[in-house]
This record gives structure tokens, C-alpha cells and sequence, in this order.
């Protein structure tokens, strides 16, 4: 009976391949930083040959959004975060900028080993955890909502900055239980319709889902404006939508389990660009 | 609306006198449309940038009225003459009596 | 007034569009068309829109507007709930009668715009818009 329901969920939602991904186009933002947006998947992502960013799979409106600054509205947000950014804030008297440099330079390349251990913590730190940290421990201040507008905000000016840089997630070292966890929870189907995330974005992808074009899953474009809620969306804000819409009961962003997923499909996506922030659909 | 609002506003630095150049905009507004309800189904005040121009040293360039159909973040991209070095300047003009400026200068050279 | 056989042609053609729309958003875009054209005949040619066939999503839907020697461009979404979206007017320092924008559609609908002509003139273009629903959330 089981299989016979997921059979038919598969056969209502997957009916054809409209279009394949699109391996041709090349994402150049501001006629400068070159992106590389197919690429050979890294031996560890077992069960894929090559490796798509999001953007590959968006229709040719949505992808020029992309390529230049003025035209991506996820820039707005990287302009508002760098004026938090240079704001002093916090009982020891520092902004972001006094430790890191103008215009985050000091920050350049962080994003692309995001998630990664903590020696001191002694766990997996995404950036928003990291962000924190700093707000806490160094400048006294108060830490940010995971997902709240700040924090996504602030991620995007960290990863803008790190754009083109390939993705390269360490996995094999002190985070390696937490990147184990996090593949058995991309393995792991869960809600009414017993979905994992590999049903859809390792399965099926290249697919459509309704009238939607069902991508790879890859992170490497986080956070990423969308063009249905028109604001920055976070990591695990994506992770819960796409767990509810199983019809489960989900994790919570900033959630150990959402730490070790997003460390698992981050390091899926070693070898893809920084991308964020992207704009999806 | 007043807090968060921010203008980017794309021009280039130089141009010959006599150019057309093209300009883009884009400013971080909700464009509530006054269509949406809230969870206690209660319509939501319309609040959105009604108007938006462009003038070059007094002169006007575009003159855009924007209704609720106008997407979160209203963007605009437009051409404009540059007869000689001078200055841009862009108002939004907002449902709630706020106006938001920016100025952009421009060189011939 | 005398009517060539094109105008009464074109008469015909936009009536006949007009009858399709829903009821609602009819009288005012009906309006909005009349008001623009200020009482001229409504021809055709001359006037470019860029939309693309397929949205992805009906919340930001890229268009362009171009029409040579306008003064004013005005675009409609005939299946809004109400259909006026924006009306560009050009000052003398314009560099050309076109700009870019992006919208919001409430489903597959034609999108229409109208351009006014420095003399007078007014002429209409349509482009119909397929506003997708997305995969699991819409």
C-alpha cells in the first residue's frame, strides 16, 4: 500500500520533463565574477554525476535577474546589512567593521567553508552561529533571531562578498559525526507523504513538480530572494518549507539537526560557486 | 513605511554631453496592495509608492505612477539625455506623505 | 465620423476582446482606456511589449514598454482584481520612450499597453501572460 500511494504522488507530480536543466547559459554577475553553475560532484555526493546550482533550472527572466547588482533585489538587503555592518553596537563599543575591515573584506571566503566545527564550542557552526558569536561574546550585544531579518540580511552581505569562490565544505574531519547525522536526515523520508529530501532533489530533479522545475537542492546560492515572498530567505527557513510541505512536523532553524543537514547538502554542493544572494522563483 | 526604506540607483559616473545613458532603480518598499487580508481576516491597508520621478538639473526625465499591481521593491529602468555635467535626482513618493530622495551626479567628460 | 474598413475592423477586434474579460475589471479598465485616449481612435503598431510567455512566479513578473515618440505609456493587467498597473509619462530629457518594470499578476491574463503619441495618437499592444503555480507550496 505504501508503495502504491508514493507510485501515484510520483506519477501526479513528476508527469514530465518539460526542460532539462539549463548547462549552456553562463551566470556572469556585473559583466565580472564568473559562477560556476554545473560541475562535477564531488565523490561524496555517491548517487550524482554532476552538480547544478538552482540558478541552472530557473526560467531565462529569472536568471537575468541575476547578473547584475542593480537588477537583483536581493542586493537591497546586502546594502541595508552593511549599514548594520558599521553600526557600534553592544556594551565593548565595536561594530563588525572594527574587527573585520571595510566593507567586509576581512570576511572575504568565509562563506564558502560555512558550515564548519568550532574548536572552542566544540560543534558544527553555521554563519548565523558564527554572527552570533560575534554579537555575544565580542561585542556584547544581543544575538539575532536565526532567521530573522538582520540575520538574513547579514548573511547575504557575507556571502556577496565571497561570490565565485568555489564551495568547499570540510567534512572528513572533528564535523564528520554531524555530517553523517545530516546525511541520514537528507535519507530519512518523513511527513504524510514520505518524502526525503533525496526523492525529490536526488531522484527526480531536472522534473517538474506541478508547473515548477525541481532543482538539485544545492545551497551555494543562500540565502536567496524569491520572487513569491519578494524578500531574502534563509537556509532553514527552505529546509522547513520543504518538510512541512512533506506534511511533517518540522525542525526549527538553528536546530542541530537543520546544522547537520545544512553541513551535509552544503558539502554536496563543494566544487559549485558562492552564489547568495541568488534570486529563485 | 519611513524606516528601511532604501534607495540604489545605478548612473554612470561620466558621460559625452549629448549621451543617452540608461538608469536603474530599485528601492525596498512592501507595495502593500490593500488585496491581502490578515489571519483574522481583516483587509489590509493598501500602503505603496504612488509616484516616482526623475530630473536632470530641473528638467524632468520620466514621471512614473505606480499603482498596487507595482511588485514589492518597485525597480525601474529608463533612458535619459545628459546635455551636460549636472545632477539627477529621484523622489519616491509614498501612500503615507513620506518622500524619499536620492541625487546622483554626472561629469562630461 | 468616417470609418475606414480598418478602423471598424479594429473597432470590432477590441470590442470583442473587451467582451471576454470579466465583468468587474471590465468597467474599469473600460474607463482607464478612455480616459487615457482622451476620446482618439485606438490604432495599432508602434508600440512594443516585452513580457515573457511564461511567469514563474505572477508576484515579480519582468515587462518593457517602448514606443517611439510617446509621451506617455500606460499598462493594464486585464485580470486583476483592479487592472491599472502603471503609467509612465516622458519629459523632455528622456533618452527614449521605453522603461522596464516589474509587476504583479494574479493569473494568466493579457497584459495591454497603450502608448499616447506626441500628436495625439494612441495605439495599444497586448502580450498574454501564463502565471505558473508553483511545486509543493505554491
Amino acid at each position: 500500500m505504501k508503495r502504491a500511494s508514493s507510485l501515484a504522488f510520483g506519477l501526479a507530480c513528476l508527469a514530465s520533463a518539460v526542460h532539462a536543466q539549463d548547462t549552456e547559459s553562463k551566470l556572469v554577475i556585473n559583466d565580472d565574477i564568473d559562477i560556476t553553475t554545473v560541475a562535477e560532484a564531488p565523490a561524496h555526493a555517491e548517487n550524482l554525476s554532476e552538480i547544478y546550482s538552482g540558478w541552472a533550472f530557473r526560467s531565462p527572466e529569472t536568471m537575468a535577474l541575476q547578473m547584475d547588482d542593480f537588477d537583483n533585489p536581493g542586493m537591497i538587503f546586502v546594502d541595508q546589512a552593511l549599514d548594520a555592518y558599521n553600526t557600534v553596537e553592544g556594551s565593548a563599543g565595536k561594530s563588525c567593521q572594527s574587527c573585520h575591515g571595510d566593507d567586509a573584506e576581512g570576511l572575504v571566503g568565509a562563506r564558502a567553508v560555512y558550515p564548519k566545527w568550532n574548536a572552542n564550542a566544540g560543534e558544527v557552526w553555521t554563519m548565523e552561529m558564527a554572527i552570533n558569536g560575534c554579537r555575544t561574546e565580542r561585542m556584547g550585544a544581543e544575538p539575532w533571531g536565526y532567521t530573522s531579518g538582520n540575520m538574513v540580511n547579514m548573511t547575504a552581505l557575507i556571502s556577496s562578498v565571497s561570490r565565485g569562490m568555489p564551495v568547499n565544505v570540510s567534512f572528513e574531519g572533528p564535523e564528520h559525526d554531524t555530517w553523517l547525522q545530516g546525511k541520514e536526515l537528507y535519507y530519512t523520508r518523513t511527513g504524510q507523504l514520505e518524502l526525503s529530501c533525496a526523492n525529490c532533489h536526488e531522484d527526480n530533479y531536472d522534473m517538474m513538480i506541478r508547473a515548477d522545475h525541481l532543482s538539485q537542492g544545492q545551497i551555494n546560492g543562500f540565502p536567496t530572494y524569491r520572487l513569491k515572498n519578494a524578500k531574502l530567505n534563509a537556509v532553514h527557513s527552505r529546509f522547513k518549507g520543504c518538510i512541512r510541505d512533506t506534511r511533517a512536523e518540522t525542525y526549527s532553524p538553528g536546530s542541530p539537526e537543520f546544522v547537520a543537514l545544512e553541513l551535509y547538502v552544503a558539502s554536496r554542493g563543494n566544487g559549485l560557486s558562492v552564489e547568495g544572494p541568488s534570486v529563485r522563483n | 513605511m519611513a524606516s528601511g526604506v532604501k534607495p540604489r540607483v545605478k548612473v554612470p559616473k561620466s558621460a559625452s554631453a549629448g549621451d543617452v545613458i540608461t538608469i536603474k532603480t530599485l528601492i525596498s518598499h512592501k507595495m502593500e496592495s490593500g488585496q491581502r487580508k490578515d489571519d483574522d481576516g481583516n483587509v489590509i491597508p493598501r500602503s505603496i509608492i504612488n509616484r516616482f520621478t526623475v530630473d536632470f538639473n530641473g528638467q524632468n526625465v520620466i514621471d512614473v505612477t505606480l499603482e498596487p499591481a507595482i511588485s514589492t521593491n518597485p525597480y525601474f529602468e529608463f533612458d535619459s539625455q545628459v546635455p551636460e555635467a549636472g545632477e539627477f535626482t529621484f523622489t519616491w513618493y509614498d501612500d503615507d506623505g513620506d518622500v524619499y530622495t536620492e541625487t546622483k551626479a554626472i561629469a562630461i567628460g | 465620423m468616417q470609418l475606414t474598413r480598418r478602423q471598424t475592423l479594429l473597432m470590432g477586434a477590441a470590442a470583442g476582446f473587451l467582451a471576454t474579460l470579466p465583468l468587474k475589471a471590465r468597467a474599469t479598465a473600460e474607463d482607464l482606456i478612455a480616459d487615457f485616449a482622451g476620446g482618439a481612435d485606438i490604432g495599432e503598431g508602434g508600440i512594443d511589449l516585452t513580457a515573457p510567455e511564461i511567469a514563474e512566479n505572477g508576484n515579480t513578473v519582468p515587462i518593457s514598454v517602448d514606443a517611439p515618440g510617446a509621451t506617455a505609456i500606460m499598462v493594464l493587467a486585464m485580470g486583476n482584481p483592479t487592472p491599472a498597473v502603471c503609467t509612465f509619462k516622458f519629459g523632455p530629457l528622456a533618452g527614449s520612450q521605453s522603461a522596464s518594470t516589474r509587476i504583479r499578476l494574479a493569473g494568466t491574463q493579457d497584459v495591454i499597453a497603450l502608448a499616447k503619441m506626441g500628436d495625439g495618437s494612441v495605439v495599444q499592444t497586448s502580450a498574454t501572460v501564463k502565471v505558473t503555480i508553483g511545486g509543493c507550496g505554491g
